[in-house]
């Protein structure tokens, strides 16, 4: 008998809580607010649904209730993507070292 | 055109890659190169998806029209936002990945051909439930970062708000979203749908408002969490790898920086989402509030002590972050520096109004973060430090939670400030913090109250020194 794919899917996203569980852990705590600026960017791959329901329309009509929706989508997933990771990094270039000598 | 499978093999890489970017924060050094490689796989990500479309037509156009007004919108905002108001920010964004997966949740129902998924009324089975998942998870994240947003910017009062018949009300609600969840399935009507989105929103608009404003790290860390089960929700509706990979980072992410900010309370997650905290522990604090004798000093005071300490330890908290007093306080610590005084600093878990708010607010006051400690990490310091330098911060440094078992905060984990030789205390005047009850520390025979605005108090200290 086949596996559903399905349950291939739900493999992948089972080990990634997992992965994501130790690697949340090892983050340092001082870097807590750029992981959570960086978390909110990458979750706006969201923005590949977005494409394929903007795609949706045909040649007649580009517009549909149903890609508009994704086109808003894709605004608002963009906004996040790069206001995402722009932020994030300008938040780690602040990040410095002490230079110099002793501790 | 490219092939489902080289597309899914794609979409793999750039989960992997968004993997490595959350890697890459496990030190400052190896961040910025792990946002990099955050940045790398969401540009695959997008362009495998253009490929694996192979629709060029006038539809194309658009899309990037409107990736590219959301995405200057976004730049815009990341350039000029102050670093103070990084909670507001993240919060706002929170919202938008819920709307972003809710419209697309829409537009998949609505049209169900264009992701595979059957016809309008006959969407199959498993890929209508995940979509209802997603949509309704997507609902809570966005009306709940809205009114976590709302509270941040002081728009709406931090204060929480409870009423009558809350709890049960919230429970009916919650059943009543897994019971249309069922009846849409079994249904396929677009009138649940609506429905179903309508009381998402009203739920995550109900479970935010009795959340007071000093819990809003585990607030803001759990919509974090929200909103990647959101993604992943979606992610399983369209069989698409990156997102199912990121959703659960993500989720997993949040969860446990909830976790985190839980424990920095010692507190519950129920009892931090049941929420009123504060509003009823206020009457019996003030009853047995009697007038104490405090010592209050000015700037030439606190300049005497500190020029002859030896050691100083600055304990930053929210009001530092109101009072944009993390500049003033740097030039501080340089003069200080100078008169060879050796300054480090000290964060509690929850200091501030989301996870690593202070120590971004240091490091843009160029502080080196090897000069910033955890509380773990320096807690043993303060009994061979001179002097506390206490500045904005409050309920994190009161001794009573080691001490009395009546009060509300006893056993939060706090800074052990009280046995500094001295401590400074800059706040603006004597009510307690956000926990209502009264810092014991005010009333300690080594405590200097110094009572001003944060930022001028430590300017004026500067010019003193």
């Amino acid at each position: 008998m086949e596996i559903d794919p399905l349950i291939f899917r739900l493999s992948i996203f089972i080990l990634s809580i997992f992965v994501g569980y130790y690697v949340v852990w090892s983050v340092t705590p001082s870097l807590h607010t750029p992981l959570m600026s960086v978390t909110n960017a990458i979750s706006s791959v969201i923005i590949v649904g977005a494409i394929i329901a903007g795609l949706s329309g045909n040649s007649n009509s580009v517009f549909n209730t149903s890609s508009i929706f994704g086109f808003l989508a894709i605004a608002l997933a963009a906004i996040n993507i790069f206001g995402g990771f722009l932020v994030t990094q300008r938040m780690l270039a602040m990040y410095k070292k002490k230079k110099k000598e002793k501790k | 055109m490219i092939s489902a499978n080289l597309s899914a093999i794609f979409y793999l890489v750039s989960g992997v890659l968004f993997i490595l970017a959350l890697r890459g924060l496990s030190s400052p050094e190896t961040s910025r190169q792990g946002n990099l490689f955050g940045i790398l796989g969401m540009i695959i990500a997008v362009t495998v998806t253009f490929l694996s479309t192979g629709n060029f037509s006038s539809g194309f156009v658009y899309v990037l029209i409107f990736i590219l007004v959301g995405g200057s919108i976004g730049a815009f905002i990341a350039y000029k936002i102050p670093m103070t108001a990084m909670p507001e920010l993240v919060a706002g964004f929170h919202s938008l990945v819920g709307l972003a997966a809710v419209f697309v949740a829409i537009s998949a129902f609505l049209n169900p051909e264009a992701f595979n998924l059957g016809k309008p009324g006959e969407i199959k089975l498993g890929s209508l439930i995940e979509m209802s998942i997603g949509a309704a998870v997507g609902a809570i994240t966005f009306s709940g970062s809205v009114i976590a947003f709302l509270k941040l910017q002081g728009i709406m009062s931090g204060s929480p708000i409870t009423f009558k018949g809350q709890h049960p009300l919230n429970a009916i609600i919650l059943i009543s979203i897994i019971a249309l969840i069922y009846l849409l399935c079994s249904t396929q009507s677009s009138n649940l749908f609506w429905i179903l989105l309508a009381v998402s929103f009203l739920i995550g608009f109900l479970l935010i408002i009795p959340i007071g404003g000093a819990d809003m790290p585990v607030v803001i860390s759990m919509l974090n969490s929200y909103s990647g089960w959101a993604a992943a929700g979606i992610g399983f509706t369209l069989e698409n790898t990156a997102l199912i990979i990121t959703g659960a980072l993500v989720g997993s992410s949040g969860a446990i920086l909830s976790y985190i900010m839980c424990k920095g309370m010692n507190r519950s997650f129920f009892n931090v989402i049941l929420g009123g905290f504060g509003a009823t522990d206020e009457k019996s604090s003030a009853s047995s509030k009697e007038q104490r004798p405090v010592k209050s000093g000015n700037a030439d005071d606190a300049a005497f002590l500190m020029k002859n300490a030896s050691s100083v330890i600055i304990v930053p908290g929210y009001g530092m972050a109101v009072a944009q007093a993390q500049h003033a306080l740097r030039e501080m610590v340089d003069t200080l520096k100078k008169n060879d005084i050796k300054v480090s600093y000290a964060i509690h878990p929850v200091a501030g109004r989301m996870p690593g708010h202070m120590n971004v607010l240091l490091a843009e006051a160029n502080v080196p973060y090897d000069e910033v400690f955890e509380l773990e990490e320096i807690n043993n310091d303060f009994a061979n430090a001179d002097v506390a330098f206490v500045i904005g911060a409050n309920d994190v440094t009161n001794p009573v939670a080691k001490t009395d078992p009546q009060s509300p905060i006893y056993g939060m984990p706090v800074l052990d400030v009280e046995k500094c030789k001295s401590v400074l205390f800059v706040k603006r005047s004597l009510s307690p913090g956000y926990a209502g009850i009264d810092n014991d520390l005010f009333y300690k025979e080594n405590t200097l109250m110094l009572f001003a605005d944060a930022k001028k108090m430590t300017e004026d200290i500067t010019k003193n020194l």
